[in-house]
């Protein structure tokens, strides 16, 4: 084998060997997870990071002199600064830690439209409050988190939130976009990075620019996107940018939030607190710089110290010389391997009668949402469960997808970096079984 | 067959999930609920006809998976004809059944409903047994929306 090839070659049982909890026998039957989407496994790297910051370094951060509280802030900026090459954001000033990619949507939708300043006019948008009227675009496949946020501070303002429509494949209608972006004084347009039930990859950087031409901004939900895209925020232009880490193999309740910093600095902050502020006085208070304005209380330190680990892990996987390096050449090895396993089981499901697979899109991770003519999602999910397959079955948090395609909800298979050909054979096996019962 | 699949999907449970029996809107109906799963989405609504305190006629409609089908269609069997204290009877005996932890049972008196019994060792669809009696509640107890959250 050439050196080229010995480079390329992508050792999945290795890394399954790094995943624990794979060994695991559901009633005697090997697991097969493919519900991925909704969480990821823990290697051991994340789950020792965990287990050594609670035995050896456990402190509260940015606020003792102590031994401890130096280690734990320590390991704290460290991982940021390796969320931040993740991102490729220019500062770690620009990477705030939030407890989930829901939680950093939320702070956008309180914070963005709310500053009176006079300077108000900002990069490509406007900061000033939200006048009725006043339309905020959003995307027809977002999940419920970049859709609700909207409708609440629609509520509370008078705006409009109006969707932007997709087509029978799966991808957002581009020309319905640009319609819209004619339409009334168009603020912001919410859009997901990956679609969580369709797969769909989006074309941030052209729907950015578009936003950015009539004065919008582009808050982007890559929940979807962290686990599959290697993601560079510079290039994509988005003026926010979420993850739900849990989703990267790190723990669950951490979620980070990119945002610009020109406009993070021009943005009020989001909750009061302790660690957010300069000096407190009843005669007035003044706030910590950035990030730190925008995270009020004591963090999810674990969980940021897990998260590096997870994203430290991710590059080790990779070559190059910089962690970016390996980070990019990490993501394009094992996305490769995912994206071959579904179009793998993407064919061999259409091939089972009564199937249908929603999200044709061109630009599709390893994301496949089906049902099966005659038989509920949830029966399917059931039955899968009994073969040891674990998927997820329902709406997604996306019911307007559905409603879309006119179906109460689907079964959904998503692949991760651990995945294999017996994961897939297995699924396919489930599946075919699946209308003997129930038709 | 997985026999732990065949504990939950009961033979009644998959002919009634095949072939729903009262499966029709009820036009002279005088009470009626529509209940709903967030969760998987279920969705059914529940016609009622009363007379004297009795269930003279019942009907179902909507989509849901074949245990909320097959529960409701068992439902409209099971009730219909029956006074609204026994109806409420048989719910009550019916909750208890696919809730109860406990093995040892006897619950011969729901007749057919027994085969709903295999789903308390799956907690995530209990409520899809129990969405169409709640709906039934719902319309007896004249509200108009039932939900298992």
């Amino acid at each position: 084998m050439s050196a080229a090839a010995l480079a390329s070659h992508y050792d999945v049982e290795r890394i399954r060997g790094d995943f624990p909890i794979l060994e695991t026998l559901v009633r005697g039957r090997r697991l097969v997870y493919l519900d991925n989407a909704a969480t990821s496994q823990k290697p051991v790297a994340v789950i020792k990071a965990l287990r050594e910051y609670w035995e050896t370094s456990n402190a509260n951060v940015h606020r003792g002199v102590h031994f401890l509280s130096m280690k734990a802030t320590t390991q704290f900026d460290k991982a940021r600064e390796t969320v931040r090459v993740f991102l490729n954001a220019s500062s770690t000033q620009e990477i705030i830690f939030t407890k989930g990619c829901s939680e950093g949507i939320n702070l956008v939708a309180a914070s963005l439209f709310s500053t009176a300043s006079p300077k108000s006019s900002h990069g490509n948008g406007s900061l000033s409050p939200l006048e009725p009227g006043d339309v905020l675009l959003v995307s027809n496949m977002e999940h419920h988190s970049n859709i609700v946020p909207w409708q609440l501070l629609a509520a509370r303002t008078g705006a409009i939130v109006k969707p932007i429509p997709i087509t029978d494949q799966g991808e957002i209608d581009q020309n319905a976009y640009d319609d819209l972006l004619g339409q009334g004084r168009v603020r912001l347009v919410a859009v997901n990075h990956v679609s969580n039930s369709l797969g769909t990859i989006n074309p941030i950087k052209l729907m950015s620019q578009k936003a950015h031409a009539i004065g919008a901004f582009v808050m982007v939900d890559g929940a979807q996107a962290g686990p599959h895209l290697s993601i560079d925020v510079q290039d994509l232009d988005a003026d926010f940018y979420t993850l739900s880490c849990h989703k990267i193999y790190a723990p669950t309740g951490i979620g980070v939030l990119y945002g610009k910093k020109t406009l993070l600095e021009a943005m009020p902050p989001y909750q009061g607190g302790g660690d957010m502020i300069r000096t407190v006085d009843f005669s007035g208070t003044t706030f910590a710089e950035l990030p730190f304005k925008f995270e009020a209380g004591t963090p999810n330190i674990s969980g940021v110290i897990g998260l590096g680990a997870a994203i430290e892990y991710l590059a080790s996987l990779g070559q190059g010389e910089s962690l970016r390096e390996k980070l990019v050449h990490s993501f394009a090895q094992f996305s490769d391997h995912e994206n071959r396993l579904a179009r793998q089981a993407e064919d061999q499901l259409r091939q089972v009668s009564g199937v249908r697979i929603y999200g044709q899109a061109k630009e599709k991770a390893s994301v496949i949402s089906f049902t099966i003519d005659g038989v509920h999602p949830h029966d399917i999910g059931t039955f899968l469960d009994a073969e040891g397959v674990a998927v997820r079955a329902g709406h997604h948090c996306c019911m307007p997808v559905m409603t879309r395609y006119g179906i109460p909800a689907t079964a959904r298979a998503s692949f991760a970096l651990y995945n294999t050909e017996a994961d897939v054979e297995a699924l396919v096996k489930a599946v075919s079984n699946v209308k003997e019962m129930f038709a | 067959m997985n026999p732990d699949l065949r504990e939950l999907y009961q033979e009644t449970i998959l002919d009634h999930n095949r072939h729903p029996r009262n499966r029709r809107k009820l036009e002279e109906a005088d009470a009626e609920a529509h209940g709903h799963n967030p969760l998987c989405g279920d969705n059914v609504t529940v016609y009622v006809q009363t007379e004297d305190g009795k269930v003279t006629d019942i009907s179902f409609d909507g989509n849901g998976c074949a245990i909320s089908t097959a529960s409701a269609s068992l439902m409209t069997e099971a009730v219909k004809g029956k006074t609204l204290e026994e109806a409420e009877a048989i719910f009550k005996e019916f909750q208890e059944m696919v809730t109860s932890t406990e093995q040892e049972q006897d619950h011969s008196e729901l007749g057919d409903l027994e085969v709903f019994a295999g789903v308390r060792e799956y907690p995530v669809r209990i409520k899809c047994a129990t969405l169409p009696w709640h709906t039934l509640n719902a319309a007896l107890k004249g509200s108009e929306s039932a939900t298992t959250e």
